[in-house]
């Protein structure tokens, strides 16, 4: 197991490689340097001398190569440079975000899971009856509604009309988390609902649950010990790959509900051009890409044994 | 006799979906032709300001209020939707002919190609695609076109994934190994055997993408990564409206109607073309 995790963390770092590069790349390509967004940012003119040494004190003046190894060599230290607009460091300001972040990132998918999973599974079980359709109808409007609109109807029906949380989150409460974590889990769950009851549909045509049927083993228990146990893997796995694009849709909603985090960081950086920080975001989602396929790989392994016992041929 | 009334079964169901496929499909006709004579239609010029009307909710002469410019939210909503709707659509049509050529190409020819498209085709299937948008999008600059270059940029390969499986699977059958043998080369091949029998499950995966792209474009919108203002789009209406909400909430909610009711009809569309053309793939299932 141990020697599978590092093996396919190796496998993983060529693609986090791939994206350090393009997203320097990318920054790079965007035109203005940073010298120049410096000076634009700070709206005084300076003279062309003083704008070449500073390029050739930041390295500017370098192929691009060079450039982008020392980035990434100071990007490996924990240095990504400073906030065009702040002027304060992005680490920190990267760290000082995050909690936010995680804190709504776990509730979106503890509240999915309590809404999803039941649900997917009464679904399934009551198959084509009216739970079902009344399920699958809920689902549908939360697929074809986009994030923010959720939020702002949420927010209007909810703080405006009811009164009952703030417009503006205010610090990490629980009454400011409550309705971004509704939204992100709102959207979540209209996805997932559906392949858990797909899933649990699956399990439940195969003969083996006719057969216990026939043997007179009561419903609850078939589903419970044995159909629920042979889909987890399949639920888990859908469950953290939809935790990748969860991270991806809390910038929206992050930023509507004002909440502290990445997300909002990031929307905020772009509309400012900050590239340090957008750097910073695209970068902290491809860890977060790399991690999660990780956990998803080795969770697999651990909840089937198919796989477990298989070795490690994939 | 069972099998008399499975087959009838069938055949109820596949009527059923019929029905459904021309319902929907005149619905999104409907919707098409709205978007693209929203100018000939709106009753109002969506763009000429008026202060003394400024804000006024819904009613008779504007069903669907005005703006704080005293801009007619219904003819707004008319020429935005044909902003969201025309570029949703062409943004589709791009990756969807451009994705399935390459994935053709992968499923034709193998080898390093192959291998390399799928890798980055795993990548973006996985990676949150709304942040790398954001950050293409912020390359660019605002601006509708580069908010659907910066989508097609990161959507190509689930199609290419699509065609390239389709291919690899038709590529067994017989006719293939006919075709070849009677001297068809790698063109003729693809444009005479695999691309007509790959296209419904293209045409499947593109229906049902839709709707997904459109509230994608929106939300870049709404991030003011998209259409700018004046220009009235779906989501940069609701993004302006945003601020408004608490008193004047008519401006967000018409924009996000119409979206809602956009995406839900060609969502619908394409689950009964997917039933309509593979019935195994019922969505009760």
């Amino acid at each position: 197991m141990k020697h599978y995790a590092v093996c396919r963390l190796l496998q993983l770092l060529p693609i986090l490689f791939a994206i350090t590069f393009m997203s320097f790349a990318m920054m790079r390509v965007a035109g203005s340097d940073v010298v120049e967004q410096k000076i634009e940012n700070r709206g005084n003119a300076v003279s062309q001398e003083v704008v070449d040494a500073a390029r050739e004190e930041l390295g500017l003046d370098k192929p691009f190569l060079t450039q982008y190894f020392t980035w990434l060599g100071k990007m490996l230290h924990g240095d990504m440079g400073t906030s065009y607009v702040s002027g304060k460091p992005v680490f920190q300001t990267f760290l000082t975000k995050l909690p936010g972040t995680l804190l709504l990132t776990a509730t979106s998918i503890l509240l999915t899971i309590v809404l999803s999973i039941p649900l997917g599974i009464l679904a399934a079980v009551r198959q084509n009856r009216i739970t079902d359709y009344i399920i699958r109808v809920f689902s549908f409007i939360g697929n074809s509604m986009p994030n923010f609109f959720v939020a702002l109807l949420l927010m209007y029906f909810f703080s405006i009309r009811l009164g009952l949380f703030p417009v503006i989150s205010t610090g990490t409460s629980m009454k400011s988390v409550f309705l971004p974590t509704l939204t992100l889990a709102i959207a979540m769950s209209a996805k997932y609902l559906r392949q858990v009851r797909a899933t649990i549909l699956d399990e439940l045509s195969k003969e083996y649950v006719a057969g216990a049927k026939a043997r007179g083993i009561k419903f609850s228990v078939t589903l419970f010990r044995s159909v629920l146990k042979a889909s987890l893997v399949t639920i888990v796995t859908l469950l953290t790959l939809s935790i990748g694009s969860l991270l991806g849709g809390t910038a929206i909603v992050e930023s509507i509900f004002m909440w502290d985090g990445v997300g909002k960081m990031a929307v905020d950086a772009i509309s400012m051009r900050d590239y340090p920080i957008i750097q910073a975001y695209v970068m902290w989602m491809a860890i977060i890409y790399v991690v999660v396929n990780l956990i998803t790989d080795l969770s697999y392994r651990y909840l089937d044994p198919r796989i477990r016992l298989g070795g490690m041929k994939q | 006799m069972t099998q008399e009334i499975t087959v009838r079964a069938k055949k109820v169901k596949k009527d059923h979906v019929k029905a459904r496929l021309i319902v929907l499909s005149i619905l999104v006709g409907i919707l098409l032709l709205a978007a693209i004579f929203a100018r000939q239609i709106c009753p109002y010029d969506p763009y000429a300001q008026d202060l003394s009307i400024s804000m006024q909710p819904p009613g008779p002469g504007h069903i669907m209020g005005t703006d704080e410019f005293g801009r007619d939210m219904f003819s707004r909503v008319l020429i935005g939707g044909r902003t969201s709707i025309l570029s949703t659509l062409a943004l589709v049509l791009i990756i969807s002919i451009f994705g399935t050529f390459i994935g053709v190409l992968c499923g034709t020819f193998g080898g390093f190609l192959d291998s390399l498209v799928m890798r980055i085709a795993d990548f973006f299937l996985a990676f949150p695609g709304l942040v790398f948008a954001m950050a293409v999008a912020a390359l660019f600059s605002g601006g509708i076109i580069n908010a659907v270059i910066a989508l097609a940029l990161i959507s190509w390969p689930k199609y290419s994934r699509v065609a390239r499986s389709q291919t690899l699977a038709n590529m067994e059958n017989s006719y293939i190994k006919a075709a070849r043998l009677s001297g068809d080369n790698s063109a003729q091949l693809i444009f005479r055997h695999i691309l007509p029998n790959i296209l419904g499950p293209v045409l499947v995966t593109a229906m049902l993408d839709i709707g997904t792209m459109m509230m994608e474009l929106a939300g870049l919108s709404f991030l003011n990564l998209g259409a700018q203002p004046p220009v009235a789009e779906w989501g940069n209406m609701m993004s302006t409206g945003r601020s408004m909400l608490q008193i004047y909430p008519w401006i967000v909610m018409s924009p996000g109607i119409a979206i809602f009711i956009t995406v839900s009809l060609f969502n619908l569309l394409g689950d009964t073309v997917r039933d309509y053309m593979d019935p195994k793939n019922s969505h009760s299932r």
